[in-house]
């Protein structure tokens, strides 16, 4: 069920080194990975969530031996293929690369200051209406799984599963992973801050006033029993 | 819904047979693998190399933490310009030009004595780009993404810091598409000092909240 991605919570991952702020990209290839990433989605052949999906269902060997743009790098590919821009023949570098008929969508240089800068807002109009207020407790769902797809995308952590905790602020409504990540459309719903005592997630928490927030949908949400 | 799962369901199958991904048909070592997949797209007309020069100038000379640093001094400095961040951190920042990818439904969070922010996101490496840029390594280690939300105060210490025991820790995690920024409390001793002053005192790590901001 669960995925490779999924490690909020998990022992043995050692310390963290600081880095230096000025340093954005350690080596030029990386820079190249992110950029390639970027340029390669304003083709139109899927969303945000289709992308991180691409990246978390790279198998978990891979996953945890690449770094960090191999695997954006690989999971772009990967998706490359799927969508049918790509052939495998082509990545395997088989023959010539046939012109394709995208090529009217490739994002030019005096393009790209007005893409980064017109985003890709994820709030959209929702007949759902919301059913908790700021205050309310709630609990997340038993098992962290996608409900509409077995093994499916979906954004509530193994760690916040079947826990307890406090609506902090309501986000309005917003496009649902679950269902965006496998092109069964946007089905936008309300989105919420929800804060959990960090002894409702951990058997031995640093400090009894710590907390984790996580921003949740309201069907990963069930009212207090 | 039954016939749509199953479809879905049998598209899915690839995924979990690794030896069939196409990823696996690039070069191996990531360098020669990003120059593979650039030089196809290049060649098919999908990507123009031009454009990917101009992306990474952006990150690497436009859009930075400096971005937030301005706001962070900007709500030291005006109790007006802090409450509107506070109730609505989108609109603040997009009067300010500092809309954009990955920043496009942003909320600020302050530091106070009875409570300190981190922001993490554990499932990916979500962050607000358009105020602090790309991610630092750091943010997007495994070790990080792991740690923090269990253990904040450790993750606190591999970075210098150590928080009076009467502080509590909140941890967010970015698992939508909200981002958060951090607004860290204004150290002592900095009265009359101007915004470009301030600026100078906040630092990228001070507004993920993995550092205080610094004394003058």
């Amino acid at each position: 069920m669960t995925r490779v991605h999924d490690m909020g919570g998990r022992y043995g991952d050692g310390t963290i080194t600081p880095e230096p702020e000025d340093e954005v990209f350690h080596t030029d290839w990386h820079a190249r990975a992110l950029a390639v990433t970027l340029a390669a989605g304003s083709l139109g052949k899927w969303n945000i969530d289709v992308s991180r999906h691409a990246r978390e269902c790279l198998a978990p060997t891979d996953y945890a031996r690449f770094s960090y743009y191999e695997k954006w790098i690989s999971g772009l590919a990967n998706l490359l293929v799927e969508t049918g821009v790509l052939t495998r023949e082509e990545l395997a570098g088989q023959g010539d690369p046939a012109p394709s008929p995208l090529a009217d969508k490739k994002m030019t240089a005096d393009q790209v200051a007005g893409v980064l800068a017109k985003g890709g807002p994820a709030d959209r109009p929702s007949n759902t209406a919301p059913q908790f207020e700021v205050g309310d407790v709630v609990v997340t769902r038993k098992i962290a799984a996608n409900a509409l797809v077995n093994g499916g995308h979906t954004r509530l952590p193994v760690y916040a599963a079947g826990a307890r905790g406090r609506v902090l602020r309501l986000h309005g409504t917003h496009v649902l992973p679950d269902s965006s990540a496998h092109r069964l459309g946007d089905a936008a719903e309300p989105l919420y801050a929800v804060v959990f005592p960090a002894s409702e997630l951990w058997s031995h928490p640093e400090h009894p006033r710590d907390e984790v927030v996580l921003d949740l949908w309201q069907s990963y949400l069930e009212p207090e029993a | 819904m039954d016939k749509v799962t199953a479809l879905l369901q049998s598209r899915a199958m690839p995924h979990d047979h690794s030896h069939d991904d196409p990823h696996a048909l690039l070069p191996s070592d990531p360098a020669l693998r990003v120059k593979a997949l650039e030089t196809l797209l290049t060649r098919k007309g999908l990507i123009d190399p031009a454009a990917l020069d101009e992306i990474i100038d952006t990150y690497e000379n436009r859009i930075g933490p400096r971005n937030g640093a301005r706001v962070v001094a900007r709500a030291w400095l005006d109790p007006a310009f802090r409450a509107a961040l506070l109730e609505d951190a989108t609109a603040v920042v997009s009067d300010l030009g500092f809309y954009g990818r990955q920043g496009e439904h942003m909320v600020a969070v302050e530091n106070t004595e009875a409570q300190h922010n981190m922001v993490v996101c554990t499932l990916c490496s979500c962050y607000p780009w358009p105020l602090l840029g790309i991610p630092p390594g750091w943010y997007k280690s495994d070790a990080y993404r792991a740690r923090v939300v269990r253990e904040p105060r450790k993750v606190l210490a591999d970075f210098g810091v150590t928080l009076p025991s009467e502080t509590a820790v909140r941890v967010w995690d970015s698992t939508a598409e909200v981002r958060y920024l951090v607004i860290p409390q204004r150290p002592a001793g900095t009265d009359g000092l101007d915004e470009e002053a301030l600026m100078a005192l906040i630092s990228r790590d001070s507004m993920i909240g993995t550092a205080l901001a610094s004394a003058p």
